[in-house]
């Protein structure tokens, strides 16, 4: 046969149209071109021009096309009319199911608003529920975050004014050692990739701290394999070597951070831990240029490290002084911690030698001028290039608000927040804590709460209390028992519902969050709480209302479902009011909107939240004539004002020419989608770096509507609102603890960065429980959404428990073996699969891969199903009882984030199953199972 | 039989760095997404929400782990796609002239029309790169986007493969392996660019970047102490601070 080819057609048509919307297969949203062909989803890729993405896109984005087209989507409305649990549900009408909801609110509302618990999970719109359940009046409304990362948030923003991801960023450009903790891969997705790209393509290095070498970590020049649940105390072992060594930035400690602020210093003084201040507030330190005590920010002042103060007989000491009695105790020595944190004591040194060489002898110089607020004017911006990242792994801990913390201590002492090279905000960030707003709580019948729910505290006077002192909310947030919860503490509210602690609920209005199943610590648990009655054969949770746009495994368990529609169906604002797409270099917003119509009978979240105002009357959703405010979403977003010329969106305000501040523009959202969907704004030149400090950022947020005046501050080393509940727990002031609370107040809120150790590890027997567990999300899964879809659940159908070689020996399995997991809480059978490349200690599987029979429109003998699993079931939400009669929550006592990764568990070889226990009956599906063949191409 | 032609005018192909693959599949569903959607039949699925689901991918991520002598296990992120082999064994087998390698780029094909699905081409593929498709019965391979590369209806810039343009990582790069001159030649040339099972002679064009050396800090001669301490008692180090101060 001679060589002879067929003619192709390499120019094909590509697509009608394409429309560029933001992503919403994960929490990263990434801008997206969506090709269509006939008016159908033909091909998703990224947005080249988008500032999180730049053009590239994951697995998940790219397969947005099989969400889309998922056998999973709701359909319409649905009441419940069998029992709870069991999935039988009657299709109604909207109005039907607006009428219901409003029957069951309008009297909470009129009564007693606190009975209503409003809770949002993965909601991306978190300054619009909010606003929407301030209206209502409730203090129960909170979103994911308690459950997720609030440790790294809010230690972020008590100590530096912002925190990793969505408040900042390395320096991609320019870093050359970056050092990346514990990661859930998609906190951020493609931003992380593109950022690990760049440093690879220079040959920069990557440390990565992680027990279980997968993913990121698995491309890391070297690997830290921790042991669970130490973080800190490695981080504080850096910090003393590096100290120790005198390897510091003791010039920025001076300039821009209260290492130099004066403390009392008396330990009999009321105001003992304090910070010196003067008539107006200011921190006060001692000039080193006149010896004089002067405010931190007077012109020309040259803090001093090292000068103590005496003051009506008391001797007041700087923060630096407290730093270094701390951590120069050779308790933080790498000899010292070696054996808990499981590196060799020479590695820890050598990483921080590591650390410190590129820090200091590789220094990067801009030819920058830049003035400070002080209004010294630099001529050039000095980089130290290293630079941090972390986020769940070292969060997820009942240690973990100390331990993010202390990392955040080690970036400043090496001086590389907001230099070239270490790590940067983004706007709005960085942002003081104090001009954050406060927690509210005062509920008035018939009327709006007295202010956003959600806030940062700075002394007992903020907790949300009420009269009596007990806890004002559902989830206990902003209480003695974990005072700081900025983000409130969602795995709390089933099981405080259902305890009636600290008091009972009319009616449970969700969002988003598959509490039934691998949203919640204690699953089965759980489920009894939602399906138990009390002895009339009333639910003790008497109402449950739920909006999702899939068939969760949550949505058997409410009794109204609102279906949502998907991602290409709605419109959306990622705003800057909420959590916000910035960059480092830029501000930026951006929209989703429908780039494709529902074909069901359903309506975006949002929407309905708008027609459920108005019906309920609430002031912020209703005109003066009593008619709805806002017709939909969309409306909302163009319209509503927040502050004077400030709403959701700052682009294309006013004639569509201002930026940030400006009036209501009709045309926004048309304008948004002319420009690909986003909003940009970028930094002028000479204000990228120092931007707490720098004069020209300061003036152009203020400018962009971020902050009202500039707000110049110092990075926090020293936290003092947590000082103040420390002096509380020694008896001092107005607003006491209880006295059961006492002792962990004043262990654990101490204002300089502690490690102590997990709570499990303290009532659990380490001999008998001697394993750590831990999950990590898979980069191509988001949570439980990845297994309704057709191409994704291919790459994840599977989890097994993974076991590093020493247990896979020791319990005599090899791989496709089954073993019996069992912890203090509860125990799991699953199948398990060898790893090596994982500390020795440490366990760990996939998360949110098992599924409920009947779930998610998938076959009842799907692996997810059979053989899939959750870690969840061994993780209780309260710790074992103490024999005190009270509840204890299993979480963080600073922030009640939930200690997922404190868990300990033990192992025995089980027999080889076809099931992973426990086991449950299949719920009855309201859409079916999906078709048996894909051939998808909407062209043909 | 069918004839490969005796040379190609360019050798278009992958670099694939196995350095920065993070294994986020990024390249498989873009892979799929393309390729359902455009050249040849689509990418079809089977039991795709049930037990057992299998579908058609011309581009899979693999993962191993290494266990050297002395350090920690490693974990290596593997995409595998057709190689592209200048002496492709698939087109060779092939008995109806479906298969065949492109003169002026030397991307290896399957034309559709016709393949009867025997499968020959598979079974000799050394690197398991073809798969048949289930629905349609046609063998489904790499195109290496044949209908991108040159499609003037898309910008310039998207002109490469869709798994290059979707890589997060940058871990993928596309271009002409038999120009020494292009970036990806140059690319192979200064991080050691492999072929994969060079000793079964099939010449692939895609290239693969090794993994950096891993764990080399441990390595660090500790003669000479690191970080020296410059007082060993606080009282000592706040001493060596004031000296210090007064220098700043």
């Amino acid at each position: 046969m001679s060589f002879e080819q067929p003619i192709l057609n390499t120019s094909p048509e590509v697509s009608d149209e394409i429309r560029k919307t933001t992503c919403y297969m994960c929490a990263c949203r990434c801008g997206i071109n969506v090709h269509l062909k006939q008016g159908k989803v033909a091909y998703i890729e990224g947005n080249r021009d988008h500032p999180v993405n730049k053009g590239v896109l994951c697995a998940k984005g790219s397969a947005g096309i099989m969400q889309v087209n998922a056998p999973s989507r709701l359909q319409t409305p649905l009441k419940r009319v069998g029992p709870r649990g069991s999935g039988e549900f009657e299709e109604i009408s909207w109005d039907e199911a607006l009428s219901m909801a409003t029957n069951l609110l309008e009297p909470i509302r009129k009564n007693n608003p606190e009975k209503l618990a409003f809770f949002t999970g993965r909601d991306q719109s978190q300054s619009f529920t909010s606003f929407w359940a301030q209206n209502f009046g409730t203090p129960n409304y909170a979103a994911h975050g308690g459950f997720c990362s609030v440790n790294m948030a809010a230690a972020g923003i008590y100590t530096m004014g912002g925190a990793f991801w969505e408040f900042g960023q390395p320096d991609w450009d320019h870093t050359k050692l970056f050092m990346l903790f514990g990661v859930a891969e998609d906190h951020d997705s493609n931003p992380i990739k593109m950022g690990l790209g760049k440093i690879k393509a220079r040959g920069a290095k990557v440390i990565g701290v992680n027990p279980i070498r997968s993913g990121y970590n698995a491309i890391a020049d070297e690997w830290v394999g921790i042991t669970p649940g130490t973080d800190g105390l490695f981080i504080l072992a850096l910090v003393h070597e590096l100290m120790r060594a005198g390897k510091m930035d003791l010039d920025y400690l001076a300039r821009y951070t209260n290492a130099p602020v004066l403390i009392n210093s008396d330990p009999k003084s009321p105001e003992h831990g304090l910070l010196m201040r003067d008539a107006d507030g200011k921190q006060l330190v001692v000039d080193s240029v006149t010896g004089k005590l002067a405010p931190f920010d007077r012109p020309g002042v040259r803090p001093d490290l090292s000068a103590t103060y005496r003051h009506g007989g008391v001797t007041h000491r700087p923060v630096f002084h407290l730093m270094v009695e701390r951590y120069l105790d050779p308790s933080y020595s790498a000899d010292a911690v070696t054996e808990r944190v499981g590196i060799a004591a020479d590695k820890i040194r050598r990483i921080a030698a590591e650390i410190a060489r590129v820090a200091f002898d590789e220094a990067i110089e801009l030819d920058q001028e830049w003035t400070d607020f002080r209004g010294e004017t630099h001529d050039k911006m000095i980089g130290r290039p290293v630079s941090f990242h972390a986020m769940r792994g070292i969060s997820a801990h009942s240690n973990g608000f100390q331990t993010c913390r202390a990392l955040h201590v080690l970036q400043i002492i090496l001086g590389t927040v907001e230099v070239p090279g270490g790590f940067r905000f983004k706007p709005p960030y960085p942002k003081p804590p104090e001009i954050h707003p406060k927690p509210h709580c005062k509920v008035t019948p018939g009327a709006p709460l007295n202010g956003p729910h959600l806030g940062f505290v700075h002394g007992p006077d903020d907790l949300a209390l009420k009269a009596d002192g007990s806890p004002a909310r559902i989830d206990k947030a902003f209480t003695w028992e974990n005072p700081m919860s900025a983000h409130g503490l969602m795995h709390m509210v089933i099981s405080n519902a259902h305890a009636g602690d600290p008091y009972k609920i009319d009616t449970l209005f969700m969002y988003m969050a598959n509490m039934s199943w691998n949203s919640s610590m204690n699953t089965s648990g759980v489920i009894e709480m939602l399906t138990d009655t009390d002895e009339n054969g009333d639910y003790v949770i008497p109402n449950i209302i739920y909006s999702d746009a899939y068939s969760s495994e949550m949505v058997a368990y409410a009794d109204l479902i609102l279906p949502d529609t998907t991602y290409l169906e709605r419109h959306d604002c990622i705003s800057l009011l909420d959590r916000p797409i910035c960059e480092a270099d830029a501000a930026a917003d951006a929209i989703r909107w429908p780039v494709i119509e529902p074909d069901r009978n359903v309506r975006g979240f949002q929407s309905v939240l708008c027609e459920l105002g108005a019906r309920l009357s609430l002031p912020g959703f209703t005109n003066e004539d009593g008619s709805q405010k806002y017709a939909d979403y969309a409306d909302y977003i163009v319209n509503h004002i927040r502050k004077p010329g400030i709403g959701p969106l700052a682009g294309f305000r006013g004639d569509g020419s201002d930026i940030g501040r400006g009036e209501v523009n009709k045309d926004q959202l048309n304008r948004y989608i002319e420009n690909g969907g986003f909003f940009v704004e970028h930094i002028p030149d000479g204000a990228h770096y120092y931007k707490p400090w720098n004069t020209k950022y300061q003036d152009w947020a203020v400018k962009m509507g971020l902050y009202d005046s500039p707000q110049p501050y110092l990075f926090q080393l020293y936290v003092e609102p947590m000082r103040r509940f420390q002096l509380a727990a020694e008896g001092h002031g107005d607003r006491q603890p209880p006295d059961h609370l006492r002792e962990q107040i004043k262990t654990t809120l101490d204002p300089l960065p502690i490690w102590y150790a997990p709570f499990e590890d303290s009532h659990v027997d380490p001999e008998e429980y001697p394993i750590h567990a831990l999950t990590q999300r898979p980069m191509a899964m988001y949570h439980s959404w990845g297994s309704q879809n057709a191409w994704l659940r291919q790459i994840h159908g599977h989890n097994p428990l993974y076991l590093p070689t020493k247990l896979m020996t020791q319990h005599d399995l090899t791989d496709g073996d089954w073993a019996t997991v069992s912890s203090v809480h509860g125990s799991i059978t699953v199948p398990v699969a060898h790893m090596a490349a994982l500390n020795e200690n440490t366990v760990w599987t996939w998360n949110a891969i098992g599924k409920r029979k009947g779930a998610w429109a998938l076959g009842e003998e799907s692996s997810e199903a059979t053989k899939g699993f959750l870690l969840n079931h061994l993780i209780h939400e309260l710790l074992p009882p103490k024999g005190d009669g009270l509840r204890w929550a299993n979480s963080d006592p600073i922030t009640g984030q939930a200690a997922w990764f404190d868990l300990r568990v033990k192992i025995a070889k089980a027999e080889t199953a076809n099931e992973s226990q426990p086991a449950f009956d299949a719920i009855k599906s309201p859409v079916g199972v999906g078709p048996a063949e894909l051939t998808w191409k909407v062209s043909q | 039989m069918t004839q490969l032609p005796e040379t190609t005018q360019r050798k278009l192909g992958l670099v694939i760095d196995l350095d920065t693959c993070v294994g986020c599949h990024a390249c498989v569903i873009s892979c799929k997404g393309w390729n359902t959607e455009n050249y040849g039949a689509p990418l079809s699925d089977q039991n795709p929400y049930n037990k057992e689901a299998s579908g058609t991918f011309l581009n899979r991520v693999h993962s191993y782990e290494v266990q050297p002598d002395i350090g920690a296990a490693q974990l290596i992120h593997f995409p595998k796609s057709c190689l592209h082999c200048d002496d492709a064994p698939c087109v060779t087998v092939c008995p109806t002239g479906a298969s065949y390698k492109r003169v002026e780029d030397g991307i290896v094909l399957v034309n559709e029309s016709d393949c009867i699905g025997c499968g020959l081409c598979a079974w000799a593929c050394p690197y398991g790169a073809r798969e048949l498709d289930a629905s349609e019965g046609v063998m489904k391979k790499c195109t290496l986007c044949v209908d991108r590369i040159y499609n003037e209806n898309l910008p310039e810039e998207d002109r490469v493969p869709s798994c290059v343009r979707t890589c997060p990582a940058g871990a993928r790069h596309f271009g002409d392996l038999g120009d020494e001159d292009s970036a990806v030649s140059q690319l192979v040339a200064e991080r050691g660019g492999m072929d994969l099972m060079p000793e079964l002679g099939t010449k692939p064009v895609n290239k693969y970047l090794p993994p950096r050396p891993k764990d080399t800090l441990d390595e660090i001669d500790i003669l000479a102490p690191l970080l020296a301490p410059v007082a060993e008692d606080p009282k000592g180090f706040m001493g060596w601070l004031d000296k210090t101060l007064e220098k700043l």
